[in-house]
């Protein structure tokens, strides 16, 4: 039974990770179209977008495929090892990959990102690529410092933050790049119909500020879990400081948004900043760290 | 520290209002500069072994590394979170904060208390502005309207003026003084806990006293007299493994405990669910296995007999101890090692398969000599230090066996787990709880309350004019304008 989950489980993956790839190409045809560089005199506006209109929609259908099929991977991992699936790196990796997609579909609803889709479906196909080939593990059951229903509660908040974390990121990556080639005299044919500057510069802080408090929430139930798991709420684990630490460097990103009134590149530096403190936590501490936050190899 | 410093500016002229929001700008700045240097002050202790939570490995990197060791020490390294520069830091921080939010916070109780500002004469300029004939009865109806919505009102001749939303800002300040609670949480913790470990091997009763513990560490302003009364015997310990992996499943420790009160009561410790006795709470932090053996001399005279704890070594149990026989002229030492599950390797040697005890086996090397117990110098429990020794014998024993050597006997009689139960009294955990909910719940307020004022005005002719103005969120107040109108219409 339990293998015969984690087979389907892996075979839903790997679907995902096909139509993703799929996705990703359908987005790179609706870039290539859509980078039509109008002749001299024409107005842009007028020019026909529909090849490349039909292909985001393509793309986005793909992608929203490719989410429901790694949710089902992720749900079918869950049930091969009776728990949730977050014991190991790797499960946190799919998970991650399904909160980042589901983010950005999320998103999508709100804002026009179609744009972002092509980074979106890479950056997933990668990191499911990551997971099966270097970290997975044969699903296995919780040790039993893992078995609370604090697992779920922290997890799932630190999950979603991360996703929202990465997706902001993504978008103050790209607000620094396009800022750059405007000021060098202007943005590339592709990126001609990437929303404005100052829309990216908003959508980025958005993101954060809507899931800071998720992110200060996940931290509190993880001191709450710690204190009966470990007899102390808070301990300076590397997970712990490197979770302190986006604590900080985000809410100097608020700060120095709301109070002090950065915008633009410096405030997308500082959002580059505080997100890379979340990866090199996820990255760093879970593969070479030491403490307490190290479970089942990875 | 507190965002949105600048909205609340009182009017006091444009000098006044330019030091204020300099000197105000400059305090804030300094406050961000110190909360990202707390950050940046927070890595190196992620990266460089500590020694509250790892000493062994700060050991180790003075092996390692002596000279650029010494220096990491000098400059707090090994223990940064109790370091003078990360102190400094958060506390300058918190006084910076402290600085900022007291006054804020009287300042925004008088505001509160005050009515909102009189109606301003020309409302064209302001946002949603509308313009319509009503029927007479328009003021109440707004009125009514608003009062339902808590807005506060001023009532004046023939126009209201309405704010609500303050509770933008007491999130603001609630989420700043909850970060002062945690820290207070975090000092009595410190200043009035303690934390110790005990070993005790099934049938064995752990009684809270200082002599009892194996290690313990006292807050600054507490000692043994602050341990309150109660015990503990373990009745039996259970691990359940996966037959596949060897994953530990569960851990659980029956036990009987009584209370300050006298009161007996039979108890399960696991990972997750510790016990409670009054502010300490008892983990079950690590297990293993005691073996019980008897050592007799020549003549049969009993020099050693109990349950020595091994330390385990692996996944599977494999354990290292010693046992040590001072009684024994001249003394002796068995260097030993525990295998629940034995199993011969042919490159490993004697290895343990599985942490279940299938096939139980006690390795050992007897010494005899000086075991260095009166050198002064503690020496581990587990191990001997056998330079002054010389090997006698060296064999292996399953339960219930005897083995005889010149100068005496071992007998391995039975092997019991044991469990590590670490003991914590951490008074200021309650407050860092409550600091913590506050801060998210003010955190909450702050980032999605929105402040906002709405004025109606109706002139002689029945004329009404209407208008708003939002500090943030524009577009829900066009929102909510609409539903004031409609509401001052009569329409449903």
């Amino acid at each position: 039974m339990q293998t015969t989950w984690a087979y389907i489980s892996n075979n839903f993956i790997y679907s995902a990770m096909g139509v993703f790839a799929l996705s990703f190409f359908a987005h790179a045809f609706e870039t290539a179209w859509a980078v039509k560089v109008p002749a001299e005199g024409t107005d842009s506006r007028k020019m026909d977008y529909s090849k490349a209109d039909k292909a985001a929609r393509i793309a986005t259908a793909l992608m929203l495929l490719a989410f429901i099929l790694l949710f089902v991977g992720v749900i079918a991992r869950g049930l091969s090892n009776g728990h949730v699936p977050w014991g190991n790196m790797y499960e946190f990796s799919i998970t991650g990959a399904l909160a980042f997609t589901g983010a950005y579909l999320v998103a999508l609803r709100k804002y026009d990102l179609r744009w972002l889709g092509l980074f979106i479906s890479l950056a997933a196909l990668l990191t499911l690529g990551t997971a099966i080939t270097l970290l997975y593990r044969d699903s296995a059951p919780l040790v039993p410092a893992l078995k609370s229903t604090w697992l779920v509660i922290h997890v799932i908040a630190a999950i979603i933050s991360g996703g929202v974390f990465l997706l902001s990121n993504v978008i103050a990556g790209a607000y620094l790049y396009l800022d750059s080639r405007e000021r060098a005299g202007g943005r590339p044919a592709w990126a001609t119909r990437l929303p404005a500057l100052d829309v990216l510069d908003q959508l980025s802080y958005r993101l954060v500020a809507f899931v800071f408090p998720l992110w200060t929430f996940s931290v509190i139930a993880g001191a709450i879990w710690a204190e009966s798991a470990w007899g102390r709420y808070w301990g300076w684990d590397p997970k712990e400081t490197w979770a302190f630490i986006t604590w900080v460097a985000y809410a100097a990103y608020l700060h120095a948004r709301v109070t002090v009134g950065w915008k633009g590149r410096r405030a997308a530096w500082l959002c580059l900043f505080a997100g890379s403190t979340f990866l090199f936590n996820y990255v760093y501490v879970n593969v070479w760290g030491t403490g307490k936050h190290t479970y089942s190899g990875l | 520290m507190v965002s949105q410093m600048q909205t609340e500016v009182p009017e006091i002229g444009a000098s006044g209002l330019a030091r204020f929001a300099w000197r105000q700008l400059t305090s804030m700045r300094t406050a961000l500069i110190l909360l990202m240097m707390l950050g940046l002050a927070a890595i190196p202790g992620s990266l460089l072994p500590q020694r509250p939570q790892n000493p062994m490995a700060v050991r180790q990197y003075f092996l390692d590394q002596p000279g650029f060791a010494r220096w990491i020490d000098r400059a707090g390294g090994f223990d940064v979170y109790a370091s003078s520069w990360f102190s400094a830091i958060y506390i300058l921080l918190f006084i910076s904060l402290i600085g900022c939010v007291l006054p804020r916070t009287f300042e925004h109780f008088k505001s509160m208390r005050a009515l909102p500002p009189v109606t301003p004469k020309n409302l064209e300029k302001l946002e949603a502005h509308s313009v319509f004939i009503g029927d007479g009865n328009d003021l109440e109806r707004a009125e009514k309207w608003l009062r339902k919505n808590r807005f506060r009102l001023r009532i004046q001749d023939g126009s209201i003026s309405a704010e609500k939303g303050y509770v933008r800002e007491s999130g603001n300040l609630l989420f700043h003084l909850s970060l002062i609670l945690i820290l207070i949480g975090v000092s009595v913790g410190s200043l009035f806990g303690m934390k110790g470990s005990a070993i005790i091997t099934t049938g064995e009763r752990f009684i809270n006293l200082a002599t009892s513990y194996d290690s313990i560490d006292y807050g600054k302003l507490t000692n043994e007299t602050s341990l309150n009364t109660f015990s503990i015997k373990l009745n039996k310990f259970v691990g359940t493994y996966d037959p596949i992996t060897n994953i530990p499943l569960d851990y659980s420790a029956f036990v009987t405990t009584i209370d300050e009160l006298g009161n007996e009561r039979d108890q399960v410790i696991k990972v997750n669910s510790p016990l409670t006795f009054g502010t300490s709470r008892i983990y079950l932090q690590a297990n293993g296995y005691s073996p019980f053996v008897t050592v007799r001399d020549e003549i049969g005279n009993v020099t050693f007999q109990g349950a020595v704890p091994f330390l385990p070594q692996d996944t599977n149990l494999r354990s290292i101890g010693s046992i040590k026989v001072p009684e024994a002229s001249p003394q002796i030492g068995f260097v030993s090692s525990f295998l629940p599950t034995y199993e011969r390797d042919p490159e490993m040697g004697a290895i343990s398969v599985y942490p279940l005890l299938l096939e139980p086996k006690l390795l050992f090397s007897i010494w005899e000599g000086d075991l260095g117990l009166d050198t002064g110098i503690p020496q581990s429990i587990y191990k001997i230090d056998t330079t002054s020794m010389t090997r006698i014998a060296l064999d292996s024993l399953a339960p219930g066996k005897s083995y005889s050597f010149k100068g005496g006997s071992i007998t391995f009689e039975k092997v019991e787990p044991w469990i590590n139960l670490q003991v914590v009294r951490d008074p200021g955990k309650s407050y860092s709880l409550i600091g913590g909910i506050l801060a998210l719940l003010g955190l909450l307020a702050s980032l999605f309350g929105r402040r906002r004022r709405i004025w109606i005005k109706v002139d002689a002719s029945g004329r009404v004019e209407v208008a708003g103005l939002a500090k943030t969120n524009a577009a829900a107040l066009e929102e909510e304008m609409v539903r004031f109108v409609s509401a001052i219409k009569g329409e449903k």
